[in-house]
């Protein structure tokens, strides 16, 4: 691995974050221990913001790979290739990560199938290697390698779930939505906006998860009200900017998209 | 003019009415007089030579009187076209058996002119109330008619309160509902036209015209629960049926009370008149608390109320400006010295103008209490965490100050005072002494009903489709679920023991279906493995020269079934008969099929619900539950299912829509509705056999649009003829060999979900 190879991973500016709690203490003691973590939390609450956010401030450089169903051990691990010289064996990001010492972010994990995600048990408890059968090789875990796993309990399905022996391996971090006067604060500075759109923006947002389970899988996240943000920003107007950016997106019920668009109403009066 | 020729003058046109009644002598003067004052001259002329054709018709003196009353007034709301064309009404209705009704008739005619506004609207009116005669008077032999129609008086003495509720277009389809549903049950229909009936009232309520509650009830749980993160039942109640007092709403431990309709208005849509009335209600339910009432007289309590109301509007509109708009057009705007306190009470005239002032602070208005409380609302309300115990104190000192002598007198004014989206405040109120107004018979009352309600389940109502009126009858059909009674589960073991052979070549079958967990799908470009074989060979290609295949990776697919079945049977009373050259009735051969089925579906593991139904009329639907989703294929449900026992009639709409109410809750991707039934759909209170098989046809269609799919088999060999109409061209399965039933069951069900 050249040098070059690792400065890419690294975050050069400084991902605005504000701490709800003592997420950020509990982070970095669990990083000093090296132990594995899990961030649970709502889709949008700021848990991908928070681990960039985290390597920044370790100075660590940051793989993250977003995880799907058709994602194979390989695609993790690393693989044969074909080159006009025969096979050459390609390390997957999970091996880069370990080899260079890295944080590994594996985004929305339970996306993958469980059998895939196995394959990160040896790195994650005191043996801190990863085998590669097919190449015949034992990597050994760089000192600063720590694996980081994310997903939202919330929506997912019955057949969607870790393994309890995958999950016994992190040590976990729960988020939620900020509270209103953090939220407001948050969505102000990400987009630049005023603190009393940003206010109004956040109430809408409290209007919408009051009805999750009602009909709504998830109320309206913290990154919609950025996006809803951006668009008033470049000149669209309010009510306009919401119904496109925070009541189309997440709903297709029609009584749910009437009451979400007086809440609009109500609320950008 | 002199006496003398005022005489001459008013007996020229006495003459002119040939009528000889005394009675109307007597008032002839003072009708002559109105019809002078609001006719033309030929309106006058069309005038009386009307009332001579009344006259004519030889029913006394009474239409004569109502027609010369009446018009005048009729005619300021329509034209003088109508002195003709109403008269000649009457004299049709007098040449049909429905004479009775002509008083009736004309006596509504003054209030449909009121309400409809215009010459036509009128005019429809009256045909309505024509085609209504036309299709509800009977004949005994067919030509002559002879009976008088027996909704005819009810529904015209109905017409006024109808007027009110419907437009014209909804009265057109609620008389026709009723006039084609009940031709043949005089007191039906009695019955639906004086509002009486269920039904009636039902189509009534579909009818109308503005926001129906029953429409928007889950976007307003939605919108108490999303914007004000409370929730509690609401209780529609009637606006219609009480004239003298409008309820108002209102909530207490049981829910809260809305009404069933908001029409829009002055340009807010009914819908937001509900989230108005809602979020009230649900300002006071977060922060009102309730104070002694017993310290305040009544006006004190009314003031306290007003304050209290502006102080909760006022903290919601913080909250959601947006409100500020609704509650401002929906108050009443009261103007100042409309009241006048010599006569009249001003106090309500008073609070009305207050509360106004408290809403909107582009009033105007002049007077200094008024003004002087306004200002000190606000700034109390400047202060955070009011309560209402600084609304007491406003409202105690604002009677204080404007107690006028007045203040008791009777008469109240109450226009403009009405804010009709605001709730009556009862829960504002508690009381050291208990009144004697407690109601606690009506807890009784709910502990008996509670006892009875684990026996059985309550009928649930379904619509039926009229295909003559393109319209859904309202909760037309009831039916009634209950557990299929149990028999001995050993006849359902024996049967499978016989087919033995069947269910080992099924079981073969079945093999072939059952899902693959992981199928390797080969020759991909982009895939999760490098396929050995073909990369070695592309390889050799590669290196010899040739263009390699790039497909060399395989990837893997999940392959599994999704299927959730209903078998819905048919066990009318046709299923006793036996097949010709059959040693079994169609019942048994029924029950082998189904078991060979249930035996397979349920090997196939794929959910799966077996129910059978038949019919005694629209009243009594039943729906026998023998397999429920959550069961297995064992002794309980083999035991109903030997029970099966075959009766009545085959109404197929309202089962077919109970099933899928069932399978739509089911997760699976697809969904599979089979019916097995041996005939066409009919029951004994129908006559037109067409009626039943278009509301088959309706409920699959509905089923569709649920993304239900529907399969029928019949055992009807004359099936064809109507069978496709119902469930679409390639939707069923006509068996011609019913012996071979138990076999092709099974197989179909098998080549349906291959």
């Amino acid at each position: 691995m050249s040098d070059q190879d690792i400065e890419q991973y690294k975050i050069t500016t400084e991902p605005f974050y504000k701490s709800q709690q003592d997420e950020v203490s509990l982070y970095q003691a669990a990083y000093d221990a090296r132990l594995p973590v899990m961030i649970k939390g709502p889709t949008g609450c700021g848990k991908s913001r928070f681990i960039e956010h985290m390597a920044w401030k370790l100075g660590k450089p940051l793989i993250t790979v977003a995880c799907n169903e058709d994602m194979t051990a390989s695609d993790l691990v690393g693989r044969y290739l074909l080159d006009a010289n025969g096979t050459r064996w390609v390390d997957g990001p999970l091996t880069t990560a370990a080899r260079i010492g890295a944080i590994c972010y594996l985004d929305e994990v339970v996306e993958a199938r469980q059998d895939t995600t196995v394959v990160i048990h040896p790195l994650t408890d005191h043996r801190r290697n990863l085998p590669l059968d097919k190449k015949g090789e034992m990597v050994e875990a760089h000192p600063d390698f720590q694996l980081v796993i994310s997903y939202n309990p919330g929506y997912q399905s019955l057949m969607k779930d870790l393994k309890q022996s995958t999950k016994q391996r992190f040590s976990a971090l729960e988020f939620d939505y900020p509270i209103a006067s953090v939220e407001t604060s948050i969505v102000e500075k990400e987009a630049g906006i005023d603190a009393d759109t940003a206010n109004k923006l956040v109430k809408i947002a409290h209007a919408a998860r009051n009805l999750k389970g009602h009909g709504l899988d998830e109320g309206i996240s913290t990154r919609l009200l950025v996006y809803a943000a951006n668009l008033m920003n470049k000149g669209i107007e309010a009510k306009s900017a919401c119904r496109m950016a925070l009541v189309r997106p997440i709903t297709d019920d029609i009584d749910i998209r009437d009451t979400l668009d007086h809440a609009i109403d109500s609320v950008f009066a | 003019m002199t006496d003398t020729e005022t005489m001459t003058k008013l007996e020229s046109y006495r003459v002119q009415l040939k009528c000889s009644f005394e009675q109307i002598d007597d008032v002839f003067d003072d009708c002559l007089e109105e019809a002078l004052l609001t006719f033309s001259e030929q309106g006058v002329k069309d005038f009386l030579s009307g009332a001579s054709l009344v006259c004519m018709i030889g029913r006394g003196f009474e239409p004569v009187l109502v027609y010369m009353e009446e018009l005048p007034q009729i005619v300021q709301h329509s034209d003088e076209s109508m002195l003709n064309v109403i008269s000649k009404c009457v004299w049709d209705l007098s040449r049909t058996p429905n004479g009775k009704s002509i008083l009736p008739f004309l006596q509504s005619l003054p209030e449909a002119a009121r309400r409809l506004g215009s010459t036509e609207q009128l005019q429809h009116y009256i045909d309505i109330v024509f085609d209504m005669m036309k299709n509800t008077t009977r004949s005994i032999h067919g030509h002559i008619d002879t009976i008088p129609s027996d909704g005819l008086p009810e529904f015209l003495n109905q017409a006024p309160y109808l007027l009110n509720q419907l437009p014209i277009e909804g009265l057109r389809n609620w008389v026709d509902y009723g006039a084609s549903n009940y031709r043949n049950h005089p007191e039906r229909q009695k019955d639906y036209f004086s509002l009486q009936s269920a039904d009636s009232r039902a189509v009534l309520q579909r009818e109308r015209h503005g926001t129906l509650f029953s429409d928007n009830e889950r976007k307003l749980n939605l919108y108490l629960k999303g914007l004000w993160q409370d929730s509690d039942h609401f209780v529609p109640y009637s606006m219609g049926w009480d004239e003298l007092r409008k309820p108002i709403p209102y909530y207490d431990s049981l829910g809260i009370r809305v009404p069933d309709v908001y029409d829009d208005k002055d340009g807010i849509r009914g819908i937001d008149r509900y989230r108005a009335t809602i979020a009230h209600i649900a300002a006071h339910r977060r922060w009102t608390e309730a104070v002694f009432a017993d310290n305040f007289s009544p006006f004190q309590r009314i003031a306290i109320e007003i304050f209290e109301d502006a102080r909760v509007e006022y903290l919601s509109m913080q909250q959601y400006p947006g409100l500020h708009r609704i509650f401002k057009t929906l108050h009443p705007v009261p103007p100042e010295g409309f009241c006048n306190a010599e006569k009249t009470s001003c106090l309500r005239y008073r609070l009305a103008i207050l509360s106004r002032g408290l809403l909107d602070l582009d009033h105007g208005y002049k007077n200094a209490d008024i003004n002087d409380f306004i200002g000190r609302f606000h700034k109390t309300m400047e202060t955070a965490n009011t309560t209402t115990k600084d609304m007491v104190q406003l409202g105690i000192s604002f009677i204080a100050r404007t107690k006028q002598a007045s203040d008791s007198f009777p008469n109240v004014i109450f226009e403009h005072t009405e804010v009709d989206y605001r709730d009556d405040n009862r829960h504002m109120w508690k009381f050291i002494e208990e009144g004697d107004e407690e109601e606690d018979f009506d807890d009784k009352k709910q502990f008996e009903r509670d006892e009875h309600e684990t026996d059985k389940l309550p009928p649930r109502h379904y619509p039926e489709w009229d295909y003559n009126t393109k319209t859904y009858r309202p909760d037309w059909v009831s039916l009634y679920e209950k557990l299929h009674y149990k028999g001995n589960p050993q006849i359902i073991d024996q049967i499978l023991a016989k087919h033995d052979a069947l269910a080992k070549r099924l079981k073969k079958l079945l093999e072939l279906l059952k899902p693959q967990q992981m199928v390797r799908i080969r020759y991909q470009e982009d895939g999760s493995e490098l396929d050995l074989d073909v990369a070695i060979r592309s390889l050799i290609d590669f290196k010899s020269g040739h263009t390699p295949d790039p497909r060399i990776n395989m990837s893997h697919r999940n392959d599994g079934r999704d299927i959730a079945v209903m078998l819905l049977l048919d066990l009318s009373a046709s299923l006793h008969d036996v097949p010709e050259g059959c040693e079994l009735s169609l019942l048994e051969l029924s029950r082998e099929a189904v078991s060979l089925l249930a035996l397979t579906i349920e090997q196939l593991s794929d959910p799966f619900a077996i129910a059978g139904f038949h019919s005694d009329t629209r009243h009594n639907v039943r729906y026998l539950h023998i397999k429920g989703y959550s069961e297995h294929w064992d002794d309980d449900v083999k035991a109903r299912l030997s029970a099966m026992e075959a009766g009545y009639s085959t109404r197929m709409g309202a089962p077919i829509r109970h099933a899928a109410h069932y399978l739509e809750n089911q997760p699976a991707d697809k969904k599979l509705l089979l019916i097995l039934t041996d005939g066409e759909p009919s029951d004994i209170d129908v006559d037109d056999d067409k009626l039943l098989i278009e509301d088959t046809r309706k409920a699959v269609e509905e089923l569709s649009s649920k993304n239900i799919h529907t399969h029928c088999i019949s055992l009807d060999k004359k099936a064809d003829e109507y069978i496709g109409d119902i469930f679409g061209k390639n939707n069923y399965t006509v068996i011609d060999h019913v012996e071979k039933l138990p076999e092709k069951l099974p197989q179909l069900f098998m080549s349906l979900t291959r």
